[in-house]
């Protein structure tokens, strides 16, 4: 995983990449570390909050609604944004909003620009297009910074780089900032980059952000973080670009009573975290003077129209679901090969691709359910997962293997003496494949083909000698009795 | 271009709605929206005090309470404590607030170098959230432009009790008025965990936060 920014139009299908990552005890190790902490720290601050399901009810139905509504909110939002001296633009897609910062940028007269951590930019990979324009960019986020030095790629929505623990991050700045007798602490590692990163802040004269969230009535944009880089990055360059997804509209102002104590809970399992920036336009005298705010699409409409897949907009990105999948917590973020991993990225990918790619993603779930319980607008990822793979079978049409191996079990079904034929064809045609165990029990290791699949990871008990069927007939014509049908 | 590219979108969301939404249907709409929650805290004054201590101290910040008449011995106090001789303050913060024997500096605009030159930074706040612990900046007098209080490493933030409230959604409905203002929410000196989920205080923004609240 180095250098090749995550794309799902090449990414290896998700179990090759999986299986090739389950080998990785170290990345599972710090996977499993990190997910455990900030799943604790959740528990212990959702878990104080009496109100927490009237607030997931709340942040639920004000997602929907706005969903509802969101040509509405967009043009308010713009509107509003554009009296207090922002520039609106709107990006049908990656390539256009790219083209849009690129041009900004070098209108600003800049050739290096400062980021904030933003999972959209890495969604359309702006910075692989801002080198080839010629600018260099900066992550100032901590995870961020090390996953550009490292050449690496985020594995998580909110802390990108927990698949690295300190003594990796430790020998990436050490080479990276030609700091040789560089400490392991995380504090002296903290050290290094407030101290490597401060001169960008003070020089750099353009600044690149996402948002997590848009107000329509105020025309003001949210930014939620911990560490002061996006303090930095939004109030000391000349210009600021923010690049927003359409999804992230929010009604109102009052709006932020409810996600603000949502999201910050769910990400980081803080009461609060550390800093919100809320902006509006350009303020005289305090930040940047010019501001700019990229409006992109980039398959979300699509997402829009389909009534059952919706829900996926209402994502706020706090990341909890992928700290209690069972199924991200073993293979890491990369394995999904998107920026968005886990289980949202599960359904939010192959959507965002619209089902051109990432097809076996949605098939990347135990579907147990987890992920629902800690979602904080209740996206029902289950429901979600189930209709994508419906869309994925359909897909394949009706000669894929899933679609004909579903009608020879119909057929078999609808029928009596197919089923009992194919039960004993069933019983004859496993004994070659059946070992017995200490116990006398027969298990199959292996099956061929499509069935595979199934004997990878675990074994099959071989079939009764005898079916429930067989042994009633027996025992009522032992009985000498009639037995009805 | 631009317009082309709203138009598309705009047309893409309505014919996926397959409506076009009013913002008088929205506004109908989003009244009805269901509000299950605790809007208004429902403690005593001094347990919401004592609640805001308790979380500001979770962060690592420390807390001093004194009554107005002391207050300029409480700042004396704090920075000597600090050891900040060179601290910056906004505009149009009182002299009240300012002992003598410290050098501050008014942000008339100062430039990024000359910031991060300042060892401090003594502001007051908007209002400040008990049950987060959290500091509310706005761009007005006496608390200035957002970089004031970020470039130097130590913040001394000074509440008047007055202005403590309880939840979330109260500090939100009390911003609504100024919701066009820069603002800025504080919890804690600026922190990450992104190294093994290990809170450390102070990447970029100020790693010291301390708090005076006025009686």
């Amino acid at each position: 995983m180095s250098g090749t920014a995550l794309d799902p139009r090449t990414a290896p299908t998700f179990p090759m990449a999986a299986h090739k990552l389950m080998g990785d005890t170290q990345l599972r190790k710090n996977v499993r570390h990190a997910t455990d902490v900030i799943q604790n720290k959740r528990a212990k601050v959702v878990g104080e909050m009496p109100d927490w399901q009237g607030l997931r009810e709340a942040g639920k139905s004000l997602r929907e609604h706005t969903m509802k509504h969101l040509d509405v909110y967009l043009e308010q939002f713009e509107r509003n944004c554009t009296a207090a001296g922002g520039v609106v633009h709107w990006a049908r897609n990656g390539e256009e909003a790219k083209r849009i910062v690129i041009d900004l940028v070098k209108a600003s007269g800049s050739n290096e620009v400062i980021k904030i951590k933003s999972m959209t930019t890495e969604e359309i990979q702006l910075n692989t297009a801002l080198e080839a324009a010629g600018i260099r960019p900066y992550e100032t986020d901590l995870a961020e910074l090390i996953i550009q030095l490292g050449k690496d790629q985020p594995s998580h929505i909110v802390v990108p780089a927990l698949h690295k623990n300190r003594q990796q991050i430790r020998e990436i700045f050490q080479r990276e900032m030609n700091l040789p007798d560089l400490g392991n602490t995380p504090q002296d590692l903290a050290d290094a980059a407030r101290l490597f990163l401060r001169e960008k802040f003070l020089k750099v004269k353009t600044g690149v952000s996402g948002a997590n969230f848009l107000i329509a009535e105020t025309g003001g944009v949210c930014v939620v973080e911990s560490e002061g880089n996006g303090r930095m990055c939004l109030t000391l360059p000349e210009t600021l670009i923010t690049i927003a997804g359409i999804d992230k509209v929010v009604p109102r102002f009052q709006d932020l009573e409810v996600l603000l104590q949502l999201l910050p809970r769910s990400a980081t399992g803080e009461r609060m975290n550390p800093y919100n920036s809320v902006w509006t336009g350009v303020h005289p005298g305090d930040g940047p003077k010019a501001f700019h705010v990229i409006l992109m699409d980039n398959a979300r409409t699509e997402i829009l129209a389909d009534e059952e897949g919706r829900q996926t907009l209402n994502c706020i990105r706090c990341g909890a679901c992928q700290n209690a999948c069972p199924v991200y917590r073993q293979t890491g973020g990369h394995a999904y090969g998107s920026v968005y991993a886990g289980p949202i990225g599960a359904i939010l990918t192959p959507q965002l691709q619209e089902m051109h790619h990432a097809q076996t993603l949605p098939y990347a779930s135990s579907l147990c359910g987890a992920c629902y319980e800690v979602c904080p607008v209740k996206i029902n990822i289950p429901e979600v997962l189930i209709h994508l793979r419906n869309k994925v079978v359909k897909q394949n049409g009706p000669f894929g293997p899933e679609a004909l191996a579903m009608r020879g079990m119909a057929m078999i079904f609808r029928s009596e003496a197919r089923f009992r034929a194919a039960q004993r064809f069933g019983r004859m045609a496993e004994t070659p494949l059946v070992r017995k165990d200490g116990n006398g029990e027969g298990w199959i290791g292996w099956l061929p083909g499509l069935l595979g699949g199934w004997t990878q990871v675990r074994d099959l008990q071989e079939m009764p000698k005898e079916t429930f069927r067989d042994w009633w007939e027996k025992r009522a014509d032992a009985k000498g009795g009639k037995h009805g049908n | 271009m631009a317009t082309d590219a709203r138009t598309a979108i705009l047309s893409k969301i309505r014919s996926a709605l397959g409506t076009k939404a009013t913002p008088e249907a929205a506004a109908a709409a989003w009244a009805g929206l269901p509000r299950d929650y605790v809007r208004v805290s429902t403690g005593t004054k001094s347990e919401l005090i004592e609640r805001l201590i308790d979380r500001l101290h979770d962060y690592d910040a420390q807390v001093l309470e004194v009554e107005a008449t002391d207050l300029k011995a409480g700042v004396a106090k704090m920075l000597t404590a600090r050891g900040a001789t060179k601290m910056l303050i906004p505009l149009g913060l009182s002299n009240a607030l300012l002992p003598e024997g410290v050098d501050f500096t008014v942000d008339t605009g100062l430039s990024a170098a000359e910031l991060d030159a300042c060892g401090g930074v003594l502001t007051e706040a908007t209002l400040a959230i008990a049950e987060t612990g959290s500091l509310v900046l706005q761009n007005v007098a006496g608390q200035g432009r957002r970089a004031g209080s970020l470039v130097p490493d130590y913040h001394l933030c000074v509440v008047d009790v007055a202005k403590v409230v309880g939840t979330v959604p109260e500090a939100i409905s009390a911003l609504q008025a100024t919701a066009g203002l820069a603002t800025t929410f504080i919890s804690g000196p600026s922190a990450t965990a992104d190294i093994e989920m290990t809170r450390i205080k102070g990447v970029h923004g100020p790693r010291f936060l301390d708090v005076i609240l006025v009686h």
